[in-house]
């Protein structure tokens, strides 16, 4: 580990603080012009955090102290994913703390802390916020897993920092694994991120909705923490797909102009990447609940065909 | 020596017993003396254990039983591991039962100390014997305290009945054990294990061997399709006794199939392998979907069980198909996961089994639709049990991930198979793994959800309690063992490549030796892990959130009743229920289930709703073979005519008919 390690490590951070409320408020522009709606400003989300962390808080009569800790714990989890998923550069000093599969840990506990926060109030809303949740997390998250596993077969490693150098530095060439791979990636982002099909993040409609629903007695800080938070994991999961199926650019151990180089590449990749999450929103429709575990299932199936195809063709 | 120390330990626990004899109804005496004696001789235990874990195998003889036939004891480093587990986990479990048990409850405290500490003792004899005769002997033993622990509430019939199908599965797998036994001597008539492991016995004799070592292992252990007692026998049990039967009880049956395959029986064959591979993921499966659609707490414990059972026969499985094709650290890799998941899952199921008794002791319910909101009621409980139920649902930084993440790293090893077959099946199998994981979170989060947060359900839990000094105690001893099993797998590995390497020829001791705070079990290219590092990047994140959000702005709370979406009239009948929370799973995997369900018309005066969810292996293998037993039965009943002449008829018969075989 040197100074350079340290310094992309603090960095990667940092800026995944900074751009991932950004990202969300592009996502939301773009998505408002294919709407043919005037767009609110690229910087509404800041806005939104500084008045949300500048409101009283309002807590339920009886939510416990496990409710209160729920917004930090997944803040502090969020901000780990983001800092193990080299987005930057593969020489990270905090990437050998966790792989593939702690990475899936990590949303995973997430998850569990946000649901049972949900519960923890104990109305109805927030109990059926906490199982819809569970239920999309217990499809997605193997599926996610199998995701991964496509990506370390190919590369014989489940360290991110290895896989993405090693998908860094091949040919350039369509890998039929990584084509299933990807598209079950890109269904299990959106359930996670309650995307639209599975889940609409502009709505509180009662019947429908899942991460709203989740926080719904949620105010103040607590609640801008875990705005926050969600635009971290959606942060983390674009940078996680960019580094897996288009990991071009990301620097490596060896160059400081590397590092330079790397900032503007992954600011434009997110961009073209927010862009068509916005499009791919906009053409699809809001599907009903009980079809999001075919939906899931059928990411699940393609990525472990995927895996298969790894197994069978070796590429 | 530590074998002597260690049956001296045996033999302090049958003297604790017996004291239980002698103050047969004096609580206090038998609550705050002996069961805490009985966990400091456990802790002893694990020390004596341990110390012995890197020694060379010792043996002793000792002139018990039979006159001809001594009972041989043998102390390895598996046995040891083995005591290891046993040690660090009643321990806990005898502290908390210092505070658990009460007056009026069936059996005297006195007669149930004497059942708990033959029990142990029984376990940790099982776990030494080193010949057939002192295991079955040990082995019936265990089963038969354990039974008389399991019916300790004898006045209720539900429980009579639960005891009773325990006992017929443990002796119908005894039968099977007893059997692989005769197979594995060979014909030689020496029934030590000595002996048996001299023997080579042809692929035919040894398949038979291990097919009949896998049914009554199975059996004990809760391998579908042979569950069926689980989810009975640990609901009637008092708590801790469900925690000794869950947490160490199961592992002996581990213990006795891992000495079968991999000692007693030199190499496995590679299609064992795949039958343990397809058997425990059945059983994963089916023990997490059934434990996600449970109403009663220690019933959805107990499903999880058969689900870490499940996950633990398909890590032997994996290890043994590495074994059988010579890959050695694979099969060492494979095998360090089942080891690593057979401690901690004594920890956290431990823990969990001791906290519902500790619920059931505030509220009198066992039921998770009448529970609720004990958090603020009985707060350490809650956290502890959050610690128990986190680690169960196999997430970081806790002691359930570490095996986890080893036997998924051993799935990514295996497109080195040199079988084309089975390298396109382990990944399917790694997926099921994968999603037995995701929906243990899911029963988890509804375990402890519904038990401890939202409203509570009923006025009366208001009243509820938290635990007492020695139930606090003992589930702190469980909580830290999850957590350390967690943070710090390096130096526990380590003492893991004593056991893996005489069994399958290659250990991850030298891998992971080369990093302190870095789980690396090849190479850190290939694969890395490091706990205290993630924790350590959770909590400061976590903490500079708090600390930042209170520096640059205020720290103004109001309390007011909660929103929920504006609608006013809310009650805790409203929040969701254990049913409601498990109905997505009864619609996804509906075939697992045999639901029987009654919906009310809208023409009821008193609308009910009622649905019941039963096990296909219950109606289609069960109930069939029952009836069948009992259709044989009244044949042979029609022999038994009551009169005298007719009894004499069919011994004069007899004696005719073995005079003429004789005659020959």
């Amino acid at each position: 580990m040197n100074a350079l390690g340290y310094l992309s490590q603090l960095l990667e951070i940092f800026l995944a603080l900074l751009l991932a409320p950004l990202l969300s408020g592009w996502i939301n522009q773009w998505r408002a012009w294919l709407q043919n709606k005037s767009a609110p400003s690229l910087f509404q989300p800041y806005r939104k955090l500084h008045k949300l962390f500048n409101k009283d808080l309002v807590l339920a009569e009886h939510a416990s102290s496990l409710y209160r800790i729920t917004p930090y714990v997944v803040f502090g989890c969020m901000a780990l994913a983001c800092a193990i998923i080299p987005s930057l550069s593969t020489d990270l000093p905090l990437s050998p703390a966790a792989d593939a599969i702690a990475l899936v840990g990590l949303f995973a506990l997430a998850r569990v802390f946000i649901s049972l926060a949900a519960m923890d109030v104990g109305t109805a809303f927030g109990t059926l916020g906490a199982r819809r949740e569970m239920l999309i997390g217990f499809l997605a998250e193997p599926a996610l897993l199998m995701v991964l596993f496509s990506a370390s077969l190919l590369s014989k490693s489940t360290s991110l920092t290895t896989i993405v150098d090693t998908l860094a530095h091949r040919d350039l060439a369509i890998y039929p694994s990584l084509a299933f791979a990807g598209v079950a990636f890109t269904m299990v982002s959106l359930a996670e991120n309650a995307r639209i099909p599975v889940d609409n993040p502009a709505t509180h409609l009662e019947l429908t909705m899942i991460h709203e629903a989740l926080i719904l007695e949620y105010s103040g800080r607590h609640l801008a923490l875990l705005e926050w938070a969600s635009s971290l994991k959606l942060f983390a999961y674009s940078c996680a797909g960019l580094a897996l199926f288009f990991p071009w650019g990301i620097a490596d151990a060896l160059s400081p102009l590397a590092l330079l180089l790397a900032l503007p590449m992954l600011i434009l990749k997110l961009a073209l990447g927010g862009a068509l999450l916005a499009l791919l929103e906009s053409v699809s429709a809001k599907m009903r609940i009980f079809r999001v575990p075919e939906f899931l299932a059928t990411a699940f199936l393609l990525a472990v065909i995927g895996m298969l195809v790894n197994i069978l063709l070796g590429v | 020596m530590p074998l002597d120390w260690i049956l001296m330990l045996v033999l302090a626990w049958l003297l604790i017993g017996s004291a239980g004899v002698l103050a047969l109804r004096r609580l206090t005496l038998v609550a705050r003396l002996l069961f805490p004696a009985g966990g400091l001789v456990g802790l002893l235990l694990l020390v004596a254990a341990a110390l012995a874990l890197r020694e060379a195998p010792a043996s002793a003889v000792l002139p018990l039983g039979l006159p001809s036939l001594p009972f041989h004891f043998r102390l390895d480093s598996l046995a040891a591991f083995f005591l290891m587990v046993i040690g660090a986990a009643s321990t806990g479990i005898s502290f908390f039962a210092a505070g658990y048990f009460r007056r009026g409850e069936g059996t005297p405290p006195g007669l149930l100390c004497l059942e708990y500490h033959v029990f142990l003792a029984s376990m940790v004899l099982v776990v030494l014997a080193d010949d057939a005769y002192a295991f079955m002997v040990m082995w019936e033993t265990m089963a038969l305290s354990s039974f008389f622990l399991v019916i300790a509430n004898h006045r209720l019939p539900e429980i009579r009945r639960a005891g009773y199908l325990y006992l017929l599965m443990a002796h119908i797998g005894a039968i099977g054990i007893l059997l692989c036994f005769g197979v594995l001597q060979a014909n030689t008539g020496d029934y030590t294990f000595a002996n048996m492991r001299a023997q080579h016995l042809s692929p035919f004799w040894a398949s038979l061997a291990f097919l009949l070592a896998l049914f009554g292992f199975g059996a004990k252990a809760g391998i579908v399709p042979l569950h069926v007692w689980l989810p009975e026998a640990h609901p009637a049990a008092p708590s801790p006794v469900s925690a000794l039967m869950s947490g160490i009880m199961l592992k002996t049956a581990i213990y006795g199939l891992l000495r079968v395959t991999f000692d007693l029986l030199h190499t496995p064959l590679w299609w064992w392998g795949v039958l343990l591979l397809g058997l425990g993921l059945l059983s994963a499966l089916y023990g997490v979907v059934f434990a996600a659609v449970q109403v009663d707490m220690k019933r959805l414990l107990a499903y999880s069980s058969i689900e870490n059972i499940g996950l633990l026969v398909a890590g032997i499985g994996l290890a043994a198909l590495f074994a059988a094709y010579g890959m050695h650290p694979m099969a060492a890799l494979a095998l360090t996961a089942v080891l690593y998941h057979s401690v901690s899952h004594a920890f956290f199921k431990s823990l969990l089994f001791v906290a519902t008794g500790s619920v059931l002791h505030a509220t009198r319910e066992r039921s998770l639709g009448k529970l609720g909101g004990l958090i603020r009621f009985m707060p350490w409980v809650a956290w502890m049990t959050l610690i128990g139920a986190l680690t169960s649902a196999g997430l970081p930084p806790l002691g359930g991930f570490v095996p986890e993440w080893l036997l998924l790293q051993s799935f990514l090893f295996t497109p080195g198979l040199p079988n084309a077959f089975l390298n396109m099946l382990v990944p399917v199998a790694a997926a099921l793994i994968a999603l037995v994981a995701a929906l243990a979170g899911y029963t988890m989060v509804k375990f402890f959800g519904v038990i401890f947060l939202g409203q509570p359900r009923e006025e009366k839990l208001s009243q509820a309690h938290d635990a007492g000094f020695w139930e606090r105690l003992g589930m702190l001893w469980l909580v830290s063992g999850c957590v350390a099993l967690g943070l710090f797998p390096v130096p526990v590995i380590t003492l893991l490549d004593a056991v893996t390497r005489p069994l399958v020829g290659a250990g991850l001791g030298a891998a992971v030796s080369g990093s302190q705070w870095l789980l690396i079990p090849v190479s850190l290219e290939r694969a890395s892990y490091g706990p205290a590092l993630f924790l350590l990047g959770v909590a400061v994140s976590l903490a500079l959130a708090f600390a930042l959000v209170r520096a640059f702005y205020h720290g103004r709370l109001r309390r007011a009743p909660p929103w929920d979406c504006g609608y006013p009239w809310q009650n805790p009948r409203m929040q969701d229920t254990a049913e409601g929370f498990g109905q997505p799973i009864r619609e996804i995997f509906s075939p697992f289930f045999r639901i029987e369900r009654s919906l009310p018309t809208p023409f009821d005066a008193q609308p009910h709703y009622r649905v019941s969810v039963g096990d296909h292996f219950w109606h289609w293998l069960y109930l069939p073979v029952a009836r069948l037993v009992e259709r044989l039965a009244r044949l042979i009943g029609l022999l038994q005519r009551g009169r005298i002449a007719i009894y004499l008829l069919y011994s004069f018969v007899t004696l005719i008919a073995v005079l003429m075989v004789v005659k020959r």
